[in-house]
């Protein structure tokens, strides 16, 4: 293997398939095209496959791009501009379905408390999950993990003092607290391997449903807009505030399940790690951002309250297909035993 | 090394009003049958109450856990 300064585009993934004629004309315009000026943008469900997968792949440019594509593509301005009006229309959906508010702690609470018998994907699993639905869950997951603190590193530079340092003391961890092999991205990579999954960047995008493209395309907007530096705030507390008790039941179910150590020990590694970031998070970010600032405070409500909304509608979609006893991915999970 | 604290500096210890109490790291934990615990983390999160799985680092077990029918279960 030989390292040039081109090696970053070795991890560049392959653009997927085009799910409707929103996705189309992006994909048609990375590929070289014009934009086509009558999209009809908003008469598509916000939530929905196409606009998900459009606002997807806008946003990939920004982290790795795609193989073949243009990296000037990510500041043209014709794409730019559809992106802005997918986000209004994400945006407006999810102002539409939460409550709002500005009590901050109000929202914190009930993510405190464990409801024993709530439902829930990690609750499955450990009970009663089989070895094929952990793997799905996994491959899922992979559209945030193997970027896992990416979106939130967008933050960094727009905030200040305390809170500021605190976020990155609880990022610093996540990338391996100074070692790549133990940033939980490369983490999740190894677990992915050991349970035979591909741990390509992008390789399951093609099979993810609109509700795992949804939660990951509002950490990436909520990063890229300073404007919604505040909803970052708040997704980012959602997460950490959840998932120790979460990722235990995950140890629960690889250990119930026959996995091995590496898948095993991500989620051990969150179960200890998160206890922490919970504090960090309560304590070093959220009291110090929000102080004093009451538009601060309902952006990070908003952002609590929309993580929760598209958790809870990826975690029905999962559910429902499970009960049903079908696949929870948009086609059947590709098996990858040639990938290198 | 950002996650030791300078010199001159005396580490953190955090006691919380409501969970673990937070001690900047590295750590070894010495525990009363002899057993040696290490946590690496930048901060580490010690269990006061007992009921962690992963003792003596707080996994987050002294949350209030509650049934859907919300009566206490501890
Ligand atoms: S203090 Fe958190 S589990 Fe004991
Ligand atoms: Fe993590
Ligand atoms: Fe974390």
């Amino acid at each position: 293997m030989t390292t040039t300064p081109t090696a970053p585009a070795l991890s560049a993934p392959a653009l997927p398939l085009a799910r409707g004629p929103l996705s189309a004309a992006v994909l048609a315009a990375l590929r070289g095209g014009p934009l086509p000026d009558e999209l009809d943008v908003e008469g598509a469900d916000p939530f929905g496959d196409d606009l998900q997968l459009a606002l997807y792949v806008c946003y990939e440019l920004h982290y790795r791009g795609f193989a073949g594509v243009d990296d000037d593509l990510e500041w043209d301005p014709a794409l730019l501009g559809l992106r802005r009006r997918l986000e209004a229309a994400f945006l407006a959906a999810l102002r539409a379905e939460v409550p709002g508010g500005g009590d901050v702690a109000a929202e914190i609470e009930p993510l405190l408390v464990e409801h024993v018998d709530a439902p829930g994907v990690s609750r499955h699993l450990r009970r009663r999950g089989e070895l094929w639905q952990f793997r799905e869950y996994i491959a899922l997951r992979s559209l945030y993990h193997l970027k896992e603190a990416d979106p939130q590193a967008w933050v960094i530079p727009r905030l200040e003092g305390e809170a500021k340092a605190a976020l990155v003391s609880v990022e610093h961890d996540e990338y391996g607290a100074g070692r790549g092999e133990r940033m939980h991205a490369q983490l999740f990579a190894d677990m992915m391997r050991e349970l035979g999954l591909s741990d390509r960047y992008g390789a399951y995008v093609d099979v993810a449903p609109a509700p795992v493209i949804a939660e990951v395309n509002f950490m990436s907007m909520s990063g890229l807009h300073r404007a919604l530096r505040g909803a970052l705030v708040g997704q980012f507390a959602v997460v950490e505030l959840t998932s120790s008790p979460g990722s235990d039941r995950l140890v629960r179910a690889a250990e119930r399940l026959g996995c091995g150590p590496a898948t095993i020990g991500f989620y051990a590694e969150h179960v200890e790690a998160d206890a922490v970031h919970e504090q960090v998070v309560r304590h070093g970010i959220l009291a110090p951002l929000v102080a004093g600032d009451p538009a601060m405070a309902e952006a990070v409500v908003f952002g609590m309250q929309a993580a929760n909304l598209l958790d809870a509608r990826l975690s029905d979609h999962v559910l429902a297909a499970w009960h049903a006893g079908r696949s929870a991915l948009v086609g059947p999970l590709p098996e990858h035993a040639a990938d290198a | 090394m950002p996650s030791v604290p300078p010199e001159a500096l005396p580490h953190r210890v955090v006691v919380t009003a409501d969970g673990p109490i937070l001690v900047e790291g590295p750590v070894e934990v010495e525990l009363p049958d002899g057993r040696k615990a290490v946590s690496e983390r930048p901060v580490t999160a010690l269990c006061v109450c007992g009921n962690s799985r992963r003792y003596p680092f707080c996994d987050t077990s002294h949350r209030r856990r509650v049934r859907s029918a919300r009566e206490e279960e501890r």
